[in-house]
């Protein structure tokens, strides 16, 4: 039976190429539509560390100004980043099984002598503590990470990403040889698998998609090398600041401070820790608001520091609305078409169609279309996203890391081309099947 | 048997109500050929739909071939109809864009026959029709005669124990109207029960018993009968 509908259902298709492409073109648009900015938006608020979700938090700590809060438009929220030495001090807690004190850092970096030839290039360079690899799952290809003895008498040692290891190295294995960064070298202690995580929530500093950084080298060597951050400072308090030094005692903040807490009763110790910790500066004079002491799991955080807009929200209902107008003008058409071959339905009624047959024959021509418009559909969303991806290449590479269509998008599209069909088909399949045959078979 | 009794059938509009059929009461037995005759809106298209299980009615009761049609679901319904009923329209009603075989094949497509059985059976309902060799033609090339055998062949392609036409000869002319005439009586004798609406008396004439309907009701009004009446004169100046 379900041969004889789909048999009919392409032969009324065919009969009426016009209609059959305008209906399918309006479902491909509606879905392709959807899935574009569903994958975007899908993208852009995933969490690339979901597995961490639970025991990742970032530190935030209120040691801003006692006049008015760090962002006037969220005065309940404390500055997103931390000063040097409240930095030091959460890391140096013991509480996390990792924690990691960072910032983002900038230079040239070049060969150091042998293979030479490559150009000198300008990179981020994210100058760390050695627990950056173990808490978010880094992937390494060869080597790995530094010890945190490297930390606190910096080691001149430095981890590639791949992309830089395949710059210099040929994507060979480098670890054991030199790397310059401005004038000092670095030997490299190893290199990174692929890792392009979207967005980058460890530092949302200059926009949540990013560049991975090129190299990661040990947060020791901040002080001595009077290393500068390539994201943001800000300071609130008159303080003449006169020396590096100085500046690393100031309230000025830049560090961001990451760590793990394995379970809830470390998360606890570590609130306590860190009130206590407050509680203790405020005595000596700084930390003069109310508490506001947070530990922010990644997806809050991602939330708070609005990484998905309101307005790509706005884009995703949008497109759902013009996938609904696709659909209506879909169902006017089809039931444009039902109804007009009403006398024909008739006659089958008489030779002994059920009211059933007619609504499945019926569904089948819908189904027909709203596949053919899915397959249409998913291919356009496939050259939108490749269309976005060009428009916005480089130097925005982490973000065209969101805009490809994947098991999660094509999952998306087909769960949206189900409801498409059953939505343009069923009504239009339940009112041919309403219809007593025998009124059809007069208005012959 | 096709036994309807005191059957009626409300038509409500807005504005009035139509008793299309009243106290209907008609047996029709196997292998008979009834033609039923009647003025224009007397109920005659009412009550093969409602025979032919296209309709429903109001009140009363309607066996068909034993099965009381009361209550049945649109699935066992249509069954019904499919299995023991073949319908004839005054407009043919061929579907325009199958050709000839696929016409005849749509009745057997909802009996789920295999593909080989529904093969042989459109051939021979075709032979007898005598268009076998137009099965790849659509009805647009055919002529109104010859579509309206199409359209008779369909009907008895699954072999039904009830042919239920309504004016099949209405748009035809009067040779070709003796043509189908002429088929539905060697359909008869092969044992298919007709119910035949027409206008014509002529036609009438040519069946074995006829039924009056006036007004949504069965007439009790004898029948024209031209070799009874005299016989009837007869009696009368005997008597
Ligand atoms: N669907 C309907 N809705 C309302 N009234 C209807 C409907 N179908 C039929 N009628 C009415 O029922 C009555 C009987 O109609 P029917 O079609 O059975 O007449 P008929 O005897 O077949 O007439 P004709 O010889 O002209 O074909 C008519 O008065 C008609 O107006
Ligand atoms: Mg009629």
């Amino acid at each position: 039976m379900f041969g004889y509908y789909i048999k009919l259902a392409a032969h009324s298709l065919r009969r009426n190429p016009g209609i059959t492409s305008l209906m399918v073109l309006a479902v491909a648009l509606g879905i392709a539509v959807c899935v574009v900015t569903l994958t975007v938006h899908h993208g852009m608020s995933s969490n690339p560390l979901w597995w961490k979700n639970d025991r990742v938090y970032a530190v935030t700590l209120d040691s801003w100004d006692p006049e008015q809060p760090a962002d006037d438009k969220h005065p309940d929220l404390p500055p997103p980043q931390l000063t040097w030495r409240d930095a030091e001090a959460v890391t140096a807690s013991g509480i996390p099984q990792h924690a990691v004190r960072m910032f983002k850092g900038y230079g040239v970096i070049s060969n150091d002598g042998d293979g030479g030839g490559v150009r000198p290039e300008n990179s981020i360079v994210r100058v760390t503590s050695a627990d950056f690899f173990d808490l978010f799952d880094v992937p390494f290809r060869y080597g790995g990470g530094w010890k945190a003895a490297a930390d606190a008498a910096p080691e001149p040692v430095a981890v590639l990403s791949s992309e830089t290891n395949e710059r210099f190295f040929g994507g060979a294995n480098s670890v054991g040889r030199t790397i310059r960064w401005n004038d000092r070298v670095y030997r490299i202690v190893g290199v990174l698998g692929e890792w392009h995580p979207a967005p980058t929530f460890y530092d949302l500093n200059n926009g949540a998609f990013q560049d991975p950084e090129a190299m990661y080298v040990p947060i020791g060597w901040a002080p001595s090398l009077e290393l500068e951050s390539a994201g943001n400072t800000n300071c609130w308090k008159p303080e003449s600041i006169d020396s590096f030094a100085g500046f690393l005692a100031s309230e000025c903040i830049w560090i961001q401070v990451w760590v793990e807490l394995p379970d809830a009763a470390a998360r606890t110790r570590m609130q306590a820790w860190l009130d206590s910790y407050v509680a203790g500066e405020r005595r000596s004079g700084r930390f003069q608001r109310p508490d506001n002491n947070r530990l922010t799991p990644i997806d809050e955080w991602l939330r708070i520091n609005e990484v998905v807009r309101d307005d790509n929200r706005m884009l995703v209902a949008l497109a759902f609305a013009f996938l609904a107008v696709c659909l209506i003008n879909t169902v006017g058409l089809l039931l444009a078409k039902f109804l007009g071959r009403a006398a024909i339905t008739g006659v089958r009624r008489a030779l002994g169609a059920s009211r059933r047959q007619v609504f499945l024959q019926h569904l089948a021509e819908a189904g027909m279309i709203a596949a053919v418009g899915a397959v249409l559909g998913v291919a356009l969303s496939a050259l939108g996203l490749h269309a976005l991806r060009v428009m916005y290449a480089s130097p925005r590479e982490g973000f065209t890391g969101l805009m490809h269509v994947n098991a999660w998008s094509l999952g998306v599209a087909v769960a949206i081309a189900v409801g498409a069909a059953l939505a343009a088909g069923l009504y239009p399949a339940w009112r041919i099947g309403r219809i007593a045959p025998s009124v059809y078979l007069k208005s012959q | 048997m096709l036994a309807m009794r005191h059957i009626s059938k409300v038509f409500r509009t807005d504005l009035i109500e139509t008793h299309a059929l009243r106290d209907f009461s008609l047996e029709v037995a196997e292998g008979e050929f009834v033609a039923v005759t009647g003025p224009s809106g007397s109920g005659k298209t009412t009550f093969l739909n409602v025979a032919g299980l296209l309709e429903g009615f109001d009140t009363g009761t309607y066996h068909l071939d034993g099965v009381d049609t009361n209550g049945l679901s649109d699935d066992a319904r249509s069954r019904l109809r499919n299995e023991k009923i073949g319908f004839i329209f005054q407009s043919f009603n061929l579907i325009p864009d199958l050709d000839i075989f696929d016409n005849v094949d749509v009745p057997l497509r909802y009996r789920r026959m295999k593909a080989a059985e529904r093969r042989e059976r459109i051939t021979s309902a075709l032979d007898l029709v005598g268009l076998a060799s137009r099965a790849h033609h659509l009805p647009s090339q055919l002529s109104g005669g010859q579509q309206q055998r199409v359209a008779i062949a369909r009907a008895i392609a699954g072999d039904p124990k009830f042919l239920l036409a309504d004016e099949p000869t209405g748009n035809l002319d009067s040779l070709m109207a003796r043509q189908v005439m002429d088929l539905l009586e060697q359909i008869n004798e092969m044992g298919t029960t007709i119910v035949l609406v027409t206008h014509d008396p002529e036609l009438a004439r040519r069946a074995q018993r006829n039924v009056q309907v006036i007004d949504g009701q069965v007439s009790d009004f004898r029948p024209y009968e031209p070799h009874a009446q005299p016989a009837t004169f007869a009696a009368a100046a005997a008597g």
